[in-house]
């Protein structure tokens, strides 16, 4: 049903605009072969068609999904916008045609292009999203907490309520730096901002000797005979490892504001530290 | 090792706890039934912490295996002289002791930064039994209801302590685990002569019924204090004596079926002590072993396999080129192959590259249309494998040839994945399945 049309549809970018995108598409009683995001650039063949977001209408679509396809649809198609997926924008917009016309079945139509692809963008958002419970770091700036990460997939609306009710009575800011937004929670509220750039002050002592008793531990913990990098790379991809405490090489820890005698302690430490990660990796026993 | 040493010759308050926390994590780390799974509790107002049920994983240590928990021990001084252990009474290497404080500050600030989901104390048994189940609980009392931590404890319940302590040390935590370390009672007597049988199955007997009686109290009285409601687990060591995986898997299914056991971990012996009676320091921990025993497990949990379909006194160990379940149907070819389209769920989960969730899937699938061969490797299921067991509309997958080389190099091949252990293969006897027999089994059947 989708070939031989030509007709794109440019849209701002929100999940309002998508919704307002179908009900175009119904109002028209046309299909477009892509939806385009303000980000990506217009090609000089396309000759795009703007939708204007009207949250009227996109409540009308939104509201409608529930009832005439199902509640499962409704939050599988929200996540589906949170996806990295190239395409989410057509995917959504398919598998809500197709769920329009047939119902609350369209869950169970695991087989069909759409929803299958749509299903797996979504598995990957939420299964990124796991990681990142267990993969966050934070830091301790006086008494808030910061951590930062570099997900693929908009995962942060995602980590909120998790993080939220674990750190009840702390003050925490998580920083997505591939989507330049923080989750900041004081107080019992929690909020999304857009954050241009982070510079993070130095650590103070006390930090330091956390982080130094973590890599400690996670280097001894592992035992030797049993060295498996490929296993560990596959459950901890190494995109995840910038931003992780145990797996940061580049010598952060220099920077302490810690007493002399104490500072070259700390230097001396780390650096075994550091040479016990590398030796691991390669499979040697440390020395 | 190398880092205590930097570690002793310096001396001061940060060197202090860093060399306790390298040598009791050093002495803990064997212990592998360390999951932080189970339970489902929100965070409370006033408390640090909540808890997962389906558990999460922080980091992955050099070894890829999941660091979940603060693991380590209360204390490595031991008075039991548990041959294959490494904090044996007799063994010389350096002791420490964590006070209750220290160990709370740790966890904290270990989870505030989110490096941990938990804690898992462990300990060795310092002065009698009981006396270290009192420190264990002092620890815990001090990071429950002074430090309000309301995330994940596993305990390990000291064999030999009274009763009355393993209620306390139950109350405090969320899963409770007992390692049996030694499948069999002749191993336990060689190797770990202060264990018995009774002592490691009574407690554990103790823990089953209470989590059975805390049940009917939660229903009768809502407040009443929940008893380990994570379940309790439980540990093997493959490969320090001479006993079967068959043991092994008939001890683990009772387990789960008699004590009620959430989970059964196996540890692949890591010759850690010169003794006679166990293997050379030189031997390899047998990790394939190790894999299978797992395999199976799954299989016994999920799959609805009973350990007599997978061994039996004729077959007492597992072939290590052939996973447990893909053994299982070239051994049963007459049940083979299945129709996708028809076959109940029970049968899917039969078929070698039909795992649990795409088992599901084809159900669901399938009511809106019949399956063929591209809709199945869109469901996720492992053709490769998969293919020389079923059909789809009564046909087998075009282009499948089945000649005796590809088709057990296919089915061997998480063998490959493990080349540098190949050498544990000659431990064994013949593979049980030879290539003949395969070929045999399979253009016999299809």
């Amino acid at each position: 049903m989708l070939d031989g049309t030509d007709i794109v549809y440019a849209y701002d970018g929100t999940f309002e605009g998508l919704m307002c995108c179908v009900f175009e598409s119904y109002e028209c009683k046309e299909i477009p072969c892509l939806i385009r995001p303000p980000s990506v650039q217009q090609t000089i063949f396309d000759t795009s068609k703007w939708i204007e977001t009207d949250s009227q209408k996109a409540d009308r679509v939104y509201n409608s999904i529930p009832v005439r396809i199902s509640s499962e649809a409704q939050e599988l198609v929200k996540l589906g916008f949170l996806t990295c997926e190239e395409n989410k924008e057509l995917l959504i917009f398919r598998f809500l045609r197709l769920g329009f016309k047939v119902g609350g079945k369209v869950m169970t139509m695991l087989t069909d292009e759409a929803v299958c692809s749509l299903q797996k963008a979504v598995r990957h958002l939420t299964s990124e999203s796991h990681k990142y419970k267990g993969f966050i770091r934070f830091s301790v700036f006086g008494e808030a907490l910061v951590a930062v990460i570099e997900p693929k997939n908009y995962v942060l609306p995602l980590l909120s309520a998790h993080f939220c009710d674990r750190y009840n009575g702390e003050k925490f800011m998580i920083y997505d730096k591939t989507h330049s937004v923080a989750l900041i929670y004081q107080s019992n509220r929690a909020e999304l901002i857009g954050v241009e750039g982070l510079t993070l002050p130095n650590v103070d002592s006390m930090e330091a000797k956390y982080r130094l008793l973590w890599k400690q531990f996670y280097n001894t913990i592992a035992i030797e005979g049993r060295t498996n990098p490929r296993c560990r790379m596959t459950l901890m991809p190494k995109r995840y490892w910038n931003q992780m405490t145990e797996l940061d090489n580049t010598n952060t820890l220099v920077n302490f504001k810690l007493t002399e005698t104490n500072k070259t302690i700390a230097n001396d430490i780390s650096k075994t530290a550091d040479k016990t990660v590398r030796y691991q990796i390669q499979g040697k026993q440390v020395p | 090792m190398y880092i205590v040493k930097v570690v002793i010759v310096r001396g001061s308050i940060i060197i202090d706890i860093f060399d306790k926390l390298t040598i009791l994590s050093d002495s803990a780390k064997y212990d592998v039934a360390c999951t932080s799974s189970g339970i489902d509790r929100k965070g409370k107002s006033g408390s640090l912490g909540s808890a997962a049920k389906a558990g999460i994983c922080h980091s992955f240590s050099a070894d890829g295996r999941c660091i979940s928990l603060l693991k380590v021990l209360m204390t490595n001084v031991c008075v039991f002289d548990c041959k294959y252990c490494i904090n044996r009474e007799s063994n010389d290497t350096p002791r420490a002791a964590f006070t209750p404080q220290e160990l709370a500050e740790l966890t904290i600030n270990f989870y505030r930064r989110n490096y941990i989901e938990g804690l898992f104390l462990s300990s060795g048994v310092i002065k009698n039994p009981n006396y270290t189940a009192e420190q264990m609980i002092k620890a815990l009392e001090l990071l429950r209801n002074v430090y309000h931590f309301n995330g994940y404890i596993h305990v390990k319940a000291i064999p030999g302590a009274d009763s009355e302590l393993i209620t306390r040390l139950g109350l405090l935590a969320d899963r409770m685990s007992i390692n049996i370390e030694l499948p069999s009672q002749e191993s336990l007597r060689l190797l770990a002569p202060n264990k018995t049988k009774e002592s490691i199955l009574r407690p554990m007997g103790l823990i089953s019924n209470k989590i059975q009686e805390n049940r009917t109290d939660l229903v009768k009285y809502r407040h009443a204090s929940r008893f380990v409601p994570a379940g309790q687990s439980t540990q093997l060591i493959v490969g320090a004596t001479p006993d079967t995986d068959h043991t092994i898997l008939t001890l683990t299914e009772g387990l789960y079926k008699k004590y009620g056991l959430k989970r059964v971990f196996f540890s692949a012996y890591m010759p850690v002590v010169e003794n006679s009676l166990l293997p050379a320091i030189d031997t390899k921990p047998p990790l394939i072993r190790e894999h299978r025993l797992y395999q199976a497990d799954w299989l016994l949990r999920f799959y609805g396999f009973e350990a007599k379909e997978l061994l039996d006194a004729r077959n007492p160990n597992f072939n290590l080129q052939v996973d447990p379940k893909c053994n299982w149907a070239l051994n049963n070819m007459d049940k083979f192959p299945v129709e996708i389209n028809r076959a109940s769920h029970e049968m899917l989960l039969r078929v070698p590259g039909i795992g649990v969730i795409s088992a599901q899937r084809i159900i669901t699938a399938r009511r809106n249309g019949t399956l063929d061969f591209a809709s199945l490797k869109k469901l996720g299921v492992v053709l490769k494998r998969a293919q020389y067991f079923i059909t789809c509309q009564g046909k087998i997958m075009e282009g499948l040839k089945i000649t005796s080389d590809s088709t057990i190099r296919t089915l061997m091949s998480d063998q490959y994945k493990l080349p540098s252990y190949q050498e544990q293969l000659s431990l064994f006897d013949e593979p049980f399945i030879t290539r003949k027999d395969v070929q045999q089994c399979l253009t016999g059947q299809i």
